[in-house]
């Protein structure tokens, strides 16, 4: 099973979501993460899908997802061919024990506390998706109390002749 | 002009002569305003007919065939014909009436999502929201029906929408649409390729499936075929790129094929699929294709390409633009034993049936049936053992031979080659179908006597789902389940109620005679053959 990231151009219209996901549905091909969200042009959406599987369904959901009229381009690349980005939004329970440590905890990884009350905080951190991960980890021994995710994002990494 | 009037407006721009529907109120605007216009309808008797007489109709012109629903009911009825046409990528407009848009998601009386219902069945959908994007819509959608891999759009229209005031209607010359651009010449480097193989091959093979008639490219490849002696076998939805009794022409493959044509396949050097999905049912094992062989796969769907087998060459076109290029190249090749090593083959290997000679034998009868046939009819095979024996023993000449072969849907064909008759009155449709099949579609012999189609339809009667039956006789050891048909209706009474005339054979005996006089028939004709019930495909 390979990783592979999709970043799909597509329609800004009502329905298409539901025709991208429908036909990784339908051919059993697997959605680990996605996200869509209009581009700078209003009439265009791109959707981020990372998938993985093996040889022939990475090169499968290429094609199946060009043949779809919707779609006006498909990317595709591998982790190391690309920059990706996800945010997180946690909430948890903290007491003075380890109000301490959680600061730490955010300081090491880059992450900001950007709500709070006198139980309760909520973190924020933008990084790769394996971080995202490591952050989740060293929170859990605390008390996760909401996980709000975006999905991974990607961009294909910069070249000389990008366009 | 109203939107509805707009539609209208649309099938005529496109060339549109015959509609297939069924009114209800969602789409009583459009047939008000078809009243006003040259373009006939046919009343069908339950919609999924609809949407076989348009696939029957695309298959004999070559354009979309058209068929115009209700909402609610009337929409998912038409499911299971536009499935059947997808799976056999047949250009076809399929509009449907819809609720007021204002109650749309409201779930009102005969409300159904049928865009999001056929996704997965359609190449395209539309639900019109807008009056004003009718001419452009409809532009679309035939355009996305009849080019690339064809198949059916839907277009989904509230009955509002249908009922607004226009502004102004102009018909697009052109389309523009930044998603859909298919690829229809080859590649030059990989057609050069293809001929560099053929040129290494000792033992090639072209292997002709229904994309060669969509693309309507016979006449080049059998061309290609004749000029180099290279073999040609077909999958079902191929049958008839080839004449069945063309020398270079080895059968059918597949687990319900001809075992020479299967062994050519097998044994041969270089395999060129054209149009063809290298589905289960004619290459069981797609790993064997690849093995110790050079594969070159031609489709105009870059996503069948490598989809079930990996291809040495894969090469992305149009079949008939693809064989042009190919004939502007010169090989100097020889096949010469190859084709003497298949021509042993056909003669070892032909299938030896012991009749029994109580019945109607329907490989002998199929066959004689066929050969008296003109030689541009059309043959409709349904589903069933009588498909499997229509695509073994039907002598296709210089006609068509259709049926359901993706889908397999039973009661393909008596509507399919209604919608042959109404494309070309002057030839012969025939349409063959077992006593499971006919009634499927039974109700239409009331279409064909209201609309003065004339039909010919034959019933291989054996009172058993016998396709079904044959797999219990072997999977189930006998162990017969839900497969008895009695309490079929008296065929001839049945006839008789609807205006057909009837005729019945019940042995080989007179065979002949029976067959001269269904093919002489002007009118509408049923013929009876009652066949063996345990009789087998294998």
């Amino acid at each position: 099973m390979k990783k592979r990231i999709y970043s799909v151009l597509v329609e800004n219209r009502s329905g298409v979501l539901c025709k991208v996901a429908g036909l990784f549905s339908r051919r059993c091909f697997n959605i680990d993460s996605l996200a869509v969200g209009e581009t700078d042009d209003s009439s265009v959406s791109c959707m981020t899908i990372v998938s993985s599987g093996d040889e022939r369904t990475i090169e499968q959901i290429e094609k199946q997802l060009n043949k779809k009229l919707d779609v006006i381009k498909v990317k595709t690349f591998s982790e190391s061919q690309c920059i990706t980005r996800e945010l997180m939004l946690v909430k948890i329970k903290y007491n003075k024990n380890n109000r301490r440590e959680i600061m730490e905890i955010c300081e090491v990884m880059g992450a900001d506390i950007v709500d709070m009350s006198i139980r309760y905080m909520m973190i924020q951190i933008c990084d790769t998706p394996e971080k995202i991960k490591l952050m989740i980890n060293m929170l859990q021994s605390i008390s996760i109390v909401e996980v709000a995710r975006t999905g991974t994002l990607a961009l294909s990494k910069c070249m000389e002749n990008d366009d | 002009m109203n939107g509805a009037d707009a539609i209208i407006k649309c099938l005529e721009a496109e060339g549109v002569e015959v509609v297939f529907g069924y009114p209800g109120v969602a789409i009583c605007p459009f047939y008000n305003s078809i009243l006003e216009s040259k373009i006939r309808t046919v009343l069908i008797r339950t919609e999924q007919n609809a949407a076989h007489a348009a696939s029957g109709l695309a298959r004999i012109t070559g354009r979309p065939g058209v068929c115009a629903v209700t909402s609610g009911p009337g929409a998912t009825n038409v499911i299971t014909g536009i499935a059947t046409a997808f799976a056999d990528s047949i250009p076809m407009i399929v509009i449907t009436g819809q609720v007021n848009s204002t109650l749309l998601g409201s779930d009102v009386f005969q409300e159904a999502d049928i865009t999001g219902a056929v996704e997965s069945f359609v190449k395209y959908s539309y639900l019109v929201r807008n009056v004003n994007d009718i001419p452009r819509i409809f532009k679309e959608a035939f355009y996305i029906a009849n080019t690339g891999r064809k198949g059916p759009v839907l277009i989904d229209i509230p009955i509002d929408v249908q009922n607004a005031q226009i502004s102004r209607f102009k018909y697009p010359e052109e389309v523009s649409m930044r998603t859909y651009k298919p690829t229809v010449k080859g590649h030059a480097v990989q057609i050069k390729k293809v001929i560099k193989e053929l040129e290494k091959a000792k033992r090639p093979i072209i292997c002709a499936g229904g994309g060669v008639l969509l693309s309507e490219a016979e006449g080049e490849l059998r061309t290609f075929s004749e000029k180099y002696h290279i073999p040609v076998v077909s999958t079902m939805m191929g049958i008839g790129v080839m004449p069945t009794r063309h020398p270079m022409y080895f059968g059918m493959v597949g687990n319900n094929g001809k075992p020479y044509a299967n062994r050519a396949m097998n044994e041969s050097d270089l395999l060129i699929m054209v149009g063809a999905r290298v589905a289960d049912r004619a290459v069981s094992q797609p790993g064997l294709i690849t093995q110790g062989k050079v594969l070159v796969h031609i489709d105009v769907d870059p996503a069948e390409i490598g989809k079930n087998a990996g291809p040495t060459i894969p090469l992305v076109g149009d079949a008939k633009h693809i064989f042009e290029d190919f004939a502007k190249e010169e090989m100097e090749v020889d096949y010469e034993d190859w084709v003497h090593t298949l021509e042993g083959y056909r003669e070892e290997l032909r299938p030896r049936r012991s009749p029994n000679p109580a019945y109607v034998d329907p490989a002998a009868f199929i066959s004689l049936l066929s050969e008296k046939m003109e030689e541009d009819a059309v043959y409709v095979a349904d589903v069933g053992q009588n498909q499997i024996w229509s695509c073994g023993y039907c002598v296709v000449k210089k006609g068509k031979f259709l049926t359901s072969g993706g889908m397999g849907t039973m009661g393909y064909s008596i509507p399919a080659a209604m919608g042959a008759k109404v494309a070309a009155p002057d030839r012969q449709v025939i349409a063959v179908c077992g006593d499971g099949s006919f009634q499927m579609s039974m109700m239409e012999l009331a279409t064909h006597r209201q609309h003065g189609i004339p039909a010919k339809i034959i019933v291989l009667k054996n009172n058993y789902l016998g396709m079904v039956r044959e797999h219990q006789h072997y999977t189930y050891k006998d162990h017969y389940s839900v497969v008895d048909l009695s309490g079929s209706p008296d065929l001839e009474k049945l006839a008789a109620a609807y205006d057909f005339d009837f005729l019945r054979l019940e042995t080989m005996e007179g065979a002949d005679k029976v067959i001269d006089a269904f093919l002489a028939d002007e009118k509408s004709v049923l013929l009876e053959c009652l066949i063996d019930p345990m009789d087998l495909v294998k």
